[in-house]
């Protein structure tokens, strides 16, 4: 596979949780293109979906939350409608994942060797114990942590070394996709730096596509090629890193980025955006976004807004309809 | 490794004044109760005299300090002294009981471990279901039902209606166990000898016994064990085993229930005082003949001896099974260090 090959593609996707007052529209009608070897950031406010859209991918939603519809092809075959023994054989294979807390990711009663050591046999059936054990002291190395800790246990562990275990534990099959859940809300921001500047390298290492889900925008202006915004469980904007951070387009992320407080400007306030996220049990009608959008038209809260190409950006917002 | 070892010893060593005011307690109690020993035997119409006599000869004409003071200076000597009703070393009868007691306690102990936690672990993976519900019913059903009224059904059920497994005693009316008689331990014993049918015969008197055990304290462990599920399998490193490809019941069986065992752990060690208590009703449901008929039979006859005697060994096996807990704790927690 080339180097701008699709590699995952998204279709209007829905995800549901039906919960005792109603359903949970958690992801509603998301498309989202995944080109070989790029880094898409996904960003959003708490609850927006975006970790729920992470977890859709490798099918790991947690009961009551499922798929309602649309599909996740990955390399020609969707990921929705695919049994159970190759959806076992892709997860951490082929698509891995890393999660927000590192401190909590690793069982505690087992040591990090017997960590690798099930996930190499599970995939690789004719893998030994000790060439397991080898090729994982390797991984271990190359991530800056003595293999001899594999004889180790979590909570030997600091959080950044734990971290880059869950890392390790994510690359050791050489997946092509990894999906990074908010990997550095749990760490201190010199390990968070670090820890993006492993990611980006690794990257290139092990030749990876990069999902990273995160609520900081700081993350992904230093790792993402690409950025999608996420609002209400839906897409607001999509665009390259540089270009949304320069010329966003939906009101949304440029109240996003109006919030990043900034040390050069004299601010007495933070900026913040009026409101709340939305109920996604009853969401607004129209634009999810309408109820706090400052430049709302008569056209939003009626109708759910298409998406609109302009200039490299793709936008969901009806400020645009003409310009397309 | 030496630390546990330490560990060991202040336990062990700390069973000591545990069993020194436990006997204190049963002693001054005992003395307290109505009745004695010599009336229990002789019935309230023999003549002063010789209730007198009698009192003299078994010592308890004396004042209870002195009496107290005497069966401490035994029990330092490791003699539990005699029975005052027949003519038999406490030692004697309870090591001739204690096979039958253990024997039956084990086999409940393995049948509620096993229903409980598997049942509990299945209830917790299938949340919220039909089967659920089923479970959680059962849990709570089994947990309300006094031991003797199930001893009693099982009873009925399989032993009478359905005539399939005796109801009363450790073997066959055919089977002498004085002919296997080594540990005491009468499964044991007849594998020992691969005296296959008698082994039959024991086995399936153990059957119903074991089971009212069982069955009853199952109740607790599946609530205990559903609970402790739910907390574990809403943690991330299941999610994460779960997205490295493992097999959904391996991360549940295997990853999930080996974290929730630790408070199960806990329990297990809680909850042998109520084994042992369950063991006594079971042993007078089914004739068993154990410590907990013994110690029954003894109350009736006030014979102070062999209750004090029997309690102590209570106790010991109940502190030895904590101890043994604290050290399994050890091994399956890497986090805990004596």
């Amino acid at each position: 596979m080339n180097p701008g090959d699709t590699i995952l593609k998204i279709q209007d996707l829905h995800v549901e949780f039906p919960i005792n007052i109603g359903t949970v529209r958690a992801v509603q009608g998301v498309n989202l293109e995944l080109k070989k070897g790029e880094v898409m950031g996904l960003v959003g406010e708490s609850g927006c979906g975006k970790s729920t859209l992470g977890f859709s991918i490798l099918r790991l939603l947690r009961p009551p939350g499922r798929i309602a519809g649309g599909s996740i092809v990955y390399r020609g075959q969707d990921i929705v409608k695919m049994g159970r023994k190759d959806l076992l054989a892709l997860r951490g294979s082929k698509i891995a994942m890393i999660f927000q807390d590192p401190l909590t990711s690793l069982n505690p009663l087992c040591s990090i060797g017997e960590h690798f050591v099930e996930t190499l046999t599970t995939h690789e059936r004719s893998i030994g114990r000790r060439e397991a054990l080898e090729r994982s002291g390797k991984m271990l190395e190359s991530l800056g942590i003595a293999c001899d800790r594999l004889r180790e246990y979590p909570h030997q562990m600091s959080g950044g070394m734990r971290q880059r275990i869950m890392i390790g534990l994510a690359l050791i099959m050489n997946p092509d996709l990894l999906i990074a859940d908010e990997p550095t809300t749990a760490l201190d921001v010199v390990v968070e730096a670090q820890f993006l500047d492993l990611l980006g390298d690794l990257k290139n290492r092990f030749n990876l596509t990069i999902i990273l889900i995160t609520h900081n925008l700081g993350n992904v202006a230093q790792l993402a090629d690409r950025i999608t915004v996420m609002y209400g469980g839906a897409m607001a904007e999509v665009a390259p890193a540089g270009s949304l951070f320069d010329r966003p387009l939906h009101p949304y992320t440029r109240g996003l980025l109006a919030s990043i407080p900034n040390i050069k400007l004299d601010q007495p306030k933070l900026m913040t955006m009026p409101g709340s996220p939305p109920d996604l049990v009853n969401p607004p009608g129209g634009c999810v976004f309408h109820p706090r959008c400052p430049l709302s038209i008569d056209l939003c809260p009626t109708q759910r807004p298409p998406v609109f190409s302009l200039d490299g950006h793709l936008v969901s917002c009806w400020l645009y309809r003409d310009s397309s | 490794m030496r630390n546990l070892f330490r560990y060991i010893i202040s336990r062990t060593l700390m069973t000591i004044p545990m069993v020194l005011i436990l006997l204190t307690v049963i002693f001054v109690v005992l003395r307290l109760m109505p009745g004695d020993p010599v009336s229990a035997m002789l019935g309230g119409h023999a003549p002063e005299k010789v209730i007198e006599q009698k009192r003299e000869q078994l010592g308890l004409n004396r004042p209870m300090h002195i009496q107290y003071a005497d069966y401490l200076w035994k029990i330092c000597h490791l003699d539990l002294g005699e029975s005052m009703v027949l003519q038999q070393e406490v030692t004697e009868t309870i090591t001739e009981k204690l096979p039958a007691t253990i024997e039956l306690t084990f086999f409940g102990m393995l049948i509620t471990l096993v229903l409980g936690i598997f049942l509990g672990a299945y209830a917790a993976d299938k949340r919220r279901t039909m089967r659920d519900s089923a479970i959680r019913l059962y849990g709570i059903v089994v947990y309300c039902i006094p031991v003797y009224w199930l001893g009693l059904m099982l009873q009925l059920v399989f032993g009478i209606w359905l005539d399939w497994l005796p109801i009363a005693g450790r073997t066959g009316p055919r089977i002498f166990p004085s002919d296997f008689e080594r540990t005491g331990f009468y499964l044991l014993d007849t594998l020992l000898m691969r005296d296959w049918s008698s082994f039959g015969d024991v086995l399936i008197h153990l059957v119903l016994p074991a089971f009212t055990l069982g069955l009853t304290l199952s109740g607790i462990f599946v609530r205990l064990t559903r609970a402790n599920m739910l907390d574990v399998l809403k943690a991330d490193y299941i999610l994460a085993a779960e997205s490295r490809g493992i097999d959904h019941g391996k991360v549940v069986y295997g990853h999930a229930l080996k974290n929730a065992f630790i408070p199960i752990l806990t329990m297990m060690g809680l909850q042998v005082a109520l084994l042992m208590a369950g063991a006594i009703l079971t042993e007078s449901t089914f004739s068993w003949p154990g410590m907990g008929r013994l110690l029954l039979e003894r109350i009736y006859l006030r014979d102070y001896p062999t209750i004090q005697g029997v309690i102590i060994v209570f106790a010991l096996l109940v502190a030895f099974i904590s101890l043994l807990v604290d050290i399994i704790y050890a091994v399956v927690d890497p986090r805990i260090r004596y």
